[in-house]
């Protein structure tokens, strides 16, 4: 909503006030200034002239040679490149010296050999956008109608020294989509009187009930129709004052008619509608349901077809307007117009959404009726555009309104109790600070005791219960006179839940083992939403995407962890260690919440150690990843819990990649990326793990109690086994686990080997054990039986030798 | 005889001195102390001596046996000494050469955002409460006093899955469920931070992914003053002591009143282009519950009053660090990222 400070004042006296501290103050009261534009501001130099003569430019086709009466003793000599100059025209003239919009100087200058004192300058070179200017002058220069003096400040003329403030309206406070609704929203802020203007157009005998019939079939799209019917109207443009401030507004400017509905559709925030009347052949009006793909043609001349749900103003026989959205090319007033049927309704403000919305015509008519008008002033917009015609197109108004049915809501009550107030607010008000706030507001009240019941206009109809008039208050009374409080009552202890705890512990842990984090999108492509998942499932999609990219909720982390490492890649950064947390989304049918899972992933690519001048440099593999993941468990208490499982899912190296098992149940898996697959999602070699961090941090704990350190000596045995190439060294140390029995206390693999020193088909695996006996210190001979019985076990279970 | 001895020493020390190594002063040592040495054999003889010279004799002995000793124990320290020095020589390094690099990583900056704000809250009694990021209709919607066709809901273009479906547009959801579980009684004093989606084109100000976080206090008599004064222990925990907030009236469907909230630019008023020369920022929504939000979720509101805000981490997290294109948080190029690894 563009607010010119110059119409504005006409309602209200802002005259000790800037527009800046206007600006500021409706702003702190509650409604958001974006902008003050003055475009004065930025131009000078700029004067009415009066073109004397034009020639033709004797070197150049498409320049004129004008001599131009700028108000002093001598004509000046402005060379124009516009084609509609000619003489007799009032334009606006920068002089030299002049300077326009973004400091655009305007200096002496010669033309193809002709001397040019000046520019005679269009309307956007005055900084109003083309898309406001009134067509006939779109393409060319301005012209002003004759009451200007050469001269003169045109920017005054033209209300460029106007200030236009640019109100962000939030959708509960659509009063303010009108110059009296910002008028009562200022005189509230300001505590002063609110000047609307009083119609009293003069009419003549004859009629309207004589001259039209209205019909309303649809009461419920359509309460009230009220017109009212000019006739004789003299079609021509709409007095300067009036064009330009609807251009402030954002409005264009056309014909006196059309611009009158549109002064008073701003001033009073209802939208008009001006009819042709000899279109209206049948003199009467019927308001209807539209047919189910009945056709209309919409006065930008684009054919529509209609459906049942929206609404339609006909003559009885065709449609002539869409209802509040857009008027028909059948009726709209041309330059040929003699008769003019104004009309001023209430509809409903769903209908009107429906219609805009399915044919995208989203117009300032329809916004307003889509929020909802003010049912009491139907009657006084029609009115005034009557008087305006009346007075600016030479109408005449015939006497009366044609009313057709009846909308006049009584005005809300809504109370508050003092106390309430105060408590709600932590204030300290008076019934008298109360009561001030809302004569201000122009809201009648009566009080009892501690209640104060305020009866709320029409016009406001986004107050509705208690805290509506609190808001008020608060706004009224300034937020900034609200102290500083906390919330008393029982003090609770703040604290993380052993999950979030637990996620952060994770964060931590992969950070300091040199993973940083990523945070990737959640939407991705069809593609993209299953590859590398744990469990696939059917990817649930939005059913209005912007992209194809943007279009499937995801089932992995990993696609756009490998899309952020390959970007990285591409840039210099070949080593890269990234992870993150975040929710997959499972499919658990249509119209069902879909499972979220929150995992973590992670992808490590080039080197995992790098200390170049000691030569130091260690190629990222399985193991390191491996290693990580292990240190995960090791944090949360689950080593003893976790193995891995030669697996080959899809996307993953076959030979490289395991499931990760908690409890022998799968929670993750650990690979890595398929070679065949590097190309497409161009990154080398890169190890990539995705965990359900949700199953890791809910398991099960057991609490942390300290055990005695051993107070006896172990003893460390190594063995060297030769199994076959496929014996897992888990399996090997399994056996030797259940074998070694309580004295065994540790077990792991030193040395791997497979080669040309050993048999086809054979590897040696060498472990080193370790026996204590927390009791008392182990003798050689109890060693050796116990680790007989491992060697035993392997060769009988594994067909393990002892590496000669 | 004593002549003899005078020799001995005199021979001994100066051999002692010549000595190139601890084993050559361990000879010395052996030759002249020893058992078998001079001085030993010279005691062996004391006993030709008459009685009145022997103890003569004897004193004279240990006076040059100590002299003796005496050299080459200080022969055997600076020969020690030098050896030393030799080892410290060649082991000496360039201290300046780069360490071995322990690998570190580090937060993203919303993680970091988003848990200094948590911690912040947690030390005011609050807890985190958790949510899908995919929700029904009336959870997003609905149940914050957003009925289907209300205006407002153009304010938040969404993305559906169903008629029913969507993912949801703020955190809110979060609270509405947090306060259906309390079943209508208080308190409830939460903070929900997660992931949120808008139908919005990815540009240097728009993301159609984003982080917020909502806070929401419910309790017998919570009062406009306290969110006042709870956003102003934000404001100045997190800019600094010297930041003031200020209140904007506005509108949010969920609450009523509704306020914008702003906090004092760096610049102190002065106007610079980070506050577009006003001196305020504005960095979170607010207000007080409203009322069929709060009998929606099961409390009586004539007895239950609260108050919810809601910021976004992308946001603070640009105002914080300077950085001056929200589609950084979703690229995670390295050299953004290993810069929010240090801690301030
Ligand atoms: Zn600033």
């Amino acid at each position: 909503m563009f607010v010119s400070y110059k119409w504005l004042s006409q309602y209200v006296d802002i005259a000790d006030q800037t527009p800046e501290e206007l600006a500021e103050k409706i702003t702190r009261a509650g409604i958001e200034v974006e902008g003050v534009e003055m475009p004065a501001s930025e131009m000078k130099g700029i004067v009415v002239g009066y073109v004397q003569s034009r020639e033709q430019h004797p070197n150049a086709d498409k320049l004129s040679k004008c001599l131009v009466d700028v108000g002093e003793a001598e004509p000046v000599q402005i060379i124009c490149g516009a084609k509609n100059v000619d003489a007799g025209q009032f334009v606006a003239v920068a002089r030299t010296g002049a300077v326009l919009p973004g400091n655009f100087k305007i200096k002496r200058a010669k033309l193809r050999g002709e001397e040019s004192n000046g520019m005679i300058c269009s309307l956007s070179e005055l900084g109003i956008e083309s898309r406001l200017n009134p067509k006939e002058y779109a393409e060319g220069i301005f012209n002003f109608p004759n009451d200007v003096t050469p001269g003169e400040d045109a920017l005054a003329a033209l209300n460029r020294d106007d200030a236009i403030l640019e109100l962000s309206l939030t959708p509960n406070r659509s009063d303010a989509l009108s110059m009296i609704g910002v008028a009562y929203e200022v005189a509230a802020i300001l505590g002063r009187d609110v000047k609307l203007p009083e119609p009293k157009p003069a009419e003549a005998a004859e009629q309207a009930s004589d001259a039209i019939r209205i019909h309303i079939d649809a009461p419920e799209d359509n309460p009230l129709y009220i017109a009212r019917v000019v006739k004789n109207v003299k079609i021509g443009p709409s007095p300067l004052w009036m064009q330009t401030l609807l251009m402030n507004a954002g409005v264009r400017p056309h014909n006196n008619v059309v611009d009158i509905t549109n002064y008073v559709l701003m001033e009073y925030g209802q939208p008009l509608h001006a009819f042709d009347l000899h279109r209206i052949e049948t003199g009467e009006i019927v308001v209807r349901r539209a047919a189910e793909g009945e056709k209309f043609t919409t006065l930008d001349d684009a054919e529509r077809t209609l459906s049942a749900d929206q609404l339609v103003i006909t003559n009885g026989q065709e449609p002539i307007a869409l209802a509040g959205v857009m008027g028909g090319a059948n009726s709209e007033v041309t330059d040929q117009t003699v008769n003019v049927l104004i009309e001023s309704a209430y509809f409903n403000g769903q209908t009107v959404r429906t219609a805009s919305k399915a044919h995208g015509l989203r117009s300032e008519a329809s916004a307003r009726f889509e929020k909802g008008v003010d049912p009491s002033r139907v009657q006084a917009a029609c009115d005034r555009a009557a008087e305006l015609m009346s007075e600016l197109a030479e109408g005449t108004v015939l006497s009366g309104s044609v009313v057709a049915g009846e909308y006049a809501p009584e005005p809300k009550e809504v109370s508050v109790t003092l106390d309430r107030l105060n408590t709600r607010l932590g204030t300290s008000l008076t019934m008298e600070n109360v009561e001030d706030i809302f004569s201000r507001l122009k809201f009648k009240t009566a009080t009892n005791g501690d209640t104060i019941t305020v009866t709320v206009p029409t016009r406001r109809g986004d107050i509705t219960i208690p805290e509506d008039l609190t808001e008020e208050v608060a706004r009224l009374y300034g937020y900034d006179h609200i102290p500083l409080t906390l919330p008393e009552g029982e003090a609770l202890p703040g604290a993380l839940s052993p999950y979030q705890l637990g996620r952060r512990i994770v964060r931590r842990y992969l950070e300091g083992a040199g993973f940083t984090q990523a945070v990737t999108y959640s939407l991705t492509s069809q593609k993209r939403a299953t590859q590398f998942a744990l469990e696939v499932r059917e990817p649930v999609a939005l059913a209005m995407p912007m992209s194809e990219e943007r279009a499937y909720l995801r089932e992995s982390l990993l696609p756009h962890l490998i899309e952020a490492a390959a970007y990285n890649n591409a840039r210099q950064m070949g080593s890269v260690a990234l992870y993150e947390t975040g929710s997959v989304y499972l499919n658990e049918g249509d119209n069902v919440q879909p499972k979220e899972e929150e995992r973590l992933a992670g992808i490590v690519t080039g080197l995992w150690q790098e200390h170049l001048w000691q030569g130091e440099k260690k190629a990222v593999d399985f193991f390191a990843v491996k290693g990580v993941i292990e240190g995960i468990a090791a944090r949360l208490g689950l080593t003893d819990r976790l193995s891995f499982q030669k697996a080959a899912p899809e996307g993953f190296h076959p030979g490289r990649t395991a499931f990760v098992l908690l409890d022998g149940q799968p929670v993750g898996v650990i690979g890595q990326i398929h070679p065949s697959l590097t190309k497409e999602v161009d990154v080398k070699e890169a190890y990539l793990f995705e965990l359900k961090l949700d199953v890791l941090l809910s398991v099960e704990r057991p609490a942390l109690s300290y055990t005695p350190i051993p107070r006896f000596p172990s003893i460390s045995r190594d063995i060297a086994l030769v199994v076959d190439s496929a014996v897992e060294a888990a399996s090997l140390e399994s056996i030797i686990k259940e074998a070694g029995g309580a004295l065994l206390t540790n077990v792991h693999v030193f040395d791997v080997y497979e080669g040309e020193r050993m048999e086809a088909g054979k590897k040696s695996v060498a472990f080193a054990l370790t026996y204590m006996n927390p009791e008392k210190t182990l003798t050689d001979e109890e060693v050796t039986a116990v680790h007989e019985k491992v060697l035993a076990a392997l060769k009988d279970k594994a067909n393990a030798d002892l590496r000669a | 005889m004593e002549e003899q001895l005078k020799g001995l020493q005199e021979e001994a020390i100066l051999k002692a001195a010549a000595a190139q190594d601890l084993k050559e002063l361990n000879d010395v040592r052996v030759a002249y102390l020893g058992k078998k040495g001079p001085v030993t054999e010279v005691l062996k003889g004391m006993g030709k001596l008459s009685a009145e010279e022997r103890p003569k004799m004897g004193a004279l002995v240990n006076v040059v046996r100590e002299a003796i000793t005496k050299a080459i124990e200080s022969k055997q320290a600076s020969l020690e000494s030098e050896a030393i020095q030799k080892q410290l020589a060649e082991e000496s390094i360039d201290v300046t050469l780069p360490g071995r690099p322990v690998k570190l990583g580090g937060h993203h900056p919303l993680t970091r955002v988003t848990e200094e704000i948590e911690d912040l809250f947690i030390g005011m009694g609050y807890k985190v409460a958790e949510g899908p990021e995919v929700e029904q209709d009336y959870y997003n919607f609905e149940a914050l006093n957003l009925p289907k066709g209300h205006p407002a809901r153009d304010m938040q273009d969404t993305f559906y899955i169903t008629p029913e479906l969507l993912m949801r547009t703020h955190t809110s959801p979060v609270q509405v469920r947090t306060m259906l579980e309390h079943a209508g009684k208080g308190p409830v004093k939460i903070i929900c931070p997660g992931k949120v989606y808008r139908r919005d084109s990815d540009d240097a100000t728009h993301s159609h992914q984003f982080n917020q976080i909502e806070g929401l206090v419910v309790g017998e008599n919570i009062r406009m003053s306290d969110l006042k004064g709870t956003l102003d222990a934000f404001a100045k925990k997190m800019f600094g002591e010297d930041r003031e907030i200020r209140l904007r009236p506005s509108f949010f469907p969920f609450t009523e009143p509704s306020v914008e909230v702003d906090v004092s630019c760096m610049c102190g008023g002065k106007g610079c282009s980070i506050c577009k020369g006003t001196g305020w920022i504005e960095v979170l929504g607010a207000g007080m519950v409203h009322p069929n939000v709060l009998e929606m979720a099961g409390f009586d509101s004539n007895v239950y009053s609260g108050f919810a805000f809601g910021m976004g981490q992308e946001r603070i997290a640009m105002l914080k660090y300077g950085i001056d294109d929200i589609r950084h948080f979703y690229t995670n190029d390295l050299r953004f990222l290993k810069q929010f690894s240090v801690h301030e």
